[in-house]
């Protein structure tokens, strides 16, 4: 799953950059697996099973599948910000069709979301954007048009089949969190086995080099981003049939945290390194954290305020970022760490 | 510098003072370009303003210009004009918005609980500078890219801004310590009083200073610039700082104004007003370039844009999308850089 990184070799401290490495690999996998641990072995059966486990995997479904998208924005070196308005729009295009059951909602919310996608990179590859501008002025335009499409109300959804993500399970976990799962696998193969993975992060390493092999820069970078578009349009879907309706304010704020999962993750903000199972793994252990805090105040024994869970994840990024700052400068495996903003 | 098909910067062979033009009309285009580039947000801002003065009833009237136009630009401006020196070391500050809030919930908080007012704002600036320091440091000394070293407080600042009330709604009626967003010396709201400072230090420092000269070779070429001597890191440390400190200023501009300090919402969206503003203006996000008025026109700009729309019955939400539109092609006119 992981690419791309060179082992540092010739160093002095050989073993401590390679416990380092394998920090940065899989820190966030072991800080994971100690926080399930630890729920299980302080809140018991309760945490680890039936309601919670589904009802955690269900939630986390959308934001995965949003991170997943970024993830690959962000393996090319591109950034995504519009995808929190998008599936915002793809939540509302959904419900405008809902009446005519899930399968007509996913599609054309998922195609809204491709949409702008195509805009994006459209104005990106073609016309030589910054990414992060354009990005940021299609979050603001997008969200007004999800806005007008639902008249700045709540849109609610058609009655039956439509919700049905909502309570439909299989072998014992909701079906939107086995998308979710079969979605990073096809992902994380993706990135390992085919012409195009490989592609992704060939551009994102060095965009002069593989210009120069040859490489189709533009054509891959578009469809990246047409990618990250129709992700988030179909996590807008789930959110609307989840929760049976779309308001006002939804998907605000998911770009960052989307970014931040991928960045918890281990992959590279400047491009060209990137795991797309860790950034599952990032996407569930920043979600984790939030339900930890449910369950400890559920004990009665201490009370820690939701608004914790902000400054828990912002000093859990800074981890994260610190160790990655401090391997790549001693290992030397990209240029610079100081990248430029977009 | 033009960026390539995924967005980051290309080195270009550096052309210098002397760029030599192609002759005839291609020189035409390339300077109508350049003027485009210079000018457009003024350009943009003077027709909206044409516009307004003859189609609008009452549009120029003082109490339209200064105490709806201009009072509701000022605290983006003043936010902008930190940004556009972040951005001018080819950094960004995403963290403002929750540094507003942290400012606005830190000085009500001390106000409310009896503390004299000038010592409540200038606790809730030396508070606003730690975020800066913060920031500046994780950037300039850790080298951690500037969009997820502000990223980390724009997540838990909000948090920490919560935390000091448990999210309470924190009401004000202190009206020395709401002087800043309530008084209107020689008629003239305080904020629009203290944009204009701002704005006219800020572009002298540019202009005039060691430091306005470094923050500009800064963001141009880092490597060379260190390599010159030039202290990169205190530059960029410094630019944060600055950044974070207007950023605090506006958020005891908006408490005060608003007679509460509101932790959920104070200053939500503020970093994309504030880039969008400088953006709009020509500046590139890539740094080496900075234009304090730009940042200004920017700001005034997008509001007018804003308040015409609406004045003339579009609703927010299709102004909003107007002004996706306009950023883009701001940038798509930048773009074409001789």
């Amino acid at each position: 799953m992981t690419t791309s990184v060179t082992t540092p070799g010739g160093t002095s401290s050989g073993r401590r950059v390679y416990v380092g490495l394998l920090l940065q690999r899989q820190g966030a996998l072991i800080a994971l697996v100690v926080l399930v641990l630890f729920g299980v072995f302080r809140y018991g059966e309760r945490f680890a099973t039936g309601y919670n486990l589904s009802s955690l995997t269900g939630d986390t479904a959308k934001y995965g599948l949003v991170a997943l998208g970024m993830t690959f924005v962000i393996m090319t070196g591109g950034i995504d910000l519009s995808v929190g308005s998008v599936a915002a729009l793809g939540g509302v295009v959904a419900i405008k069709v809902s009446e005519h059951g899930l399968l007509a909602g996913l599609l054309a919310g998922t195609a809204a979301g491709a949409a702008v996608g195509v805009l994006n990179g459209f104005l990106i590859t073609r016309l030589r954007l910054q990414p992060f501008i354009v990005t940021l002025a299609t979050l603001l335009a997008i969200r007004g048009l999800a806005l007008n499409l639902a008249q700045t109300r709540a849109a609610v959804a058609a009655p039956g089949g439509f919700q049905k993500l909502g309570s439909w399970s299989v072998l014992g976990l909701p079906v939107a969190a086995w998308a979710m799962l079969i979605a990073f696998l096809i992902g994380a193969a993706v990135v390992r086995y085919t012409r195009w993975g490989r592609r992704v992060l060939a551009i994102g390493g060095n965009v002069d080099a593989a210009k120069l092999m040859g490489l189709p820069v533009a054509r891959t970078a578009f469809s990246v981003y047409v990618l990250s578009g129709a992700l988030a349009g179909c996590a807008g879907v789930f959110l609307a049939s989840q929760n049976g309706s779309v308001d006002t304010a939804a998907g605000q704020g998911w770009e960052l945290s989307a970014i931040a999962a991928v960045v918890v993750g281990g992959t590279l903000l400047t491009g060209g390194v990137g795991s797309v199972l860790s950034t599952l793994v990032g996407v569930l252990l920043l979600q984790l954290i939030f339900n930890l805090i449910v369950f400890e105040n559920g004990k009665h024994v201490i009370t820690i305020s939701s608004y914790w869970e902000s400054v828990i994840r912002g000093a859990f990024l800074l981890v994260v970022v610190l160790l990655q700052v401090r391997l790549v400068k001693r290992g030397g495996t990209t240029g610079s760490a100081t990248g430029r903003t977009a | 510098m033009t960026p390539d098909p995924v967005g980051r910067p290309v080195a270009e062979p550096a052309t210098g003072g002397t760029v030599t033009l192609p002759q005839g009309r291609g020189r035409r285009d390339v300077q109508w370009k350049r003027w485009a580039q210079r000018y457009g947000a003024l350009a943009a801002l003077v027709a909206l303003f044409v516009f307004n003065a003859i189609d609008t009833p009452f549009f120029l009237t003082r109490q339209s210009l200064l105490f709806v136009l201009l009072r509701q630009a000022a605290p983006i401006a003043i936010v902008a004009v930190g940004m556009a020196i972040v951005i001018g070391t080819a950094g960004i500050d995403l963290s403002v918005g929750s540094v507003m809030a942290i400012a606005g919930q830190v000085g009500a908080s001390l106000v409310l609980g009896g503390h004299p007012f000038l010592l409540a704002i200038l606790a809730a600036l030396s508070v606003s500078a730690l975020c800066g320091l913060f920031n500046g440091t994780l950037v300039a000394r850790f080298g951690v890219q500037p969009i997820i070293a502000t990223l980390i407080l724009f997540i838990a600042g909000r948090g920490i801004a919560q935390l000091i009330t448990a999210g309470e709604l924190q009401p004000l009626a202190n009206p020395d310590f709401q002087w800043i967003g309530l008084a209107r010396p020689f008629g003239v709201p305080a904020q629009v009083i203290i944009a204009v400072v701002v704005a006219v230090v800020a572009w002298l420092v540019m202009r005039l200073t060691v430091y306005g000269r470094q923050v500009i070779a800064v963001g141009g070429n880092e490597t060379a610039s260190r390599l010159a001597g030039l202290p990169a890191a205190r530059v960029k440390l410094l630019a944060y700082l600055i950044s974070a400190l207007l950023a605090g200023l506006v958020g005891l501009i908006t408490v005060s104004a608003t007679f509460a300090s509101d932790a959920n919402n104070t200053g939500v969206g503020m970093e994309l007003d504030a880039i969008a503003a400088v953006a709009v203006a020509g500046t590139p996000l890539t740094g080496g370039k900075v234009t304090i008025w730009g940042a200004v026109v920017g700001a005034v700009m997008l509001k007018l844009l804003q308040n015409t729309l609406i004045v003339h019955g579009i609703t927010k939400e299709v102004a909003q999308m107007i002004e996706g539109v306009v950023i883009i092609a701001a940038l798509w006119l930048q773009r074409h850089e001789a």
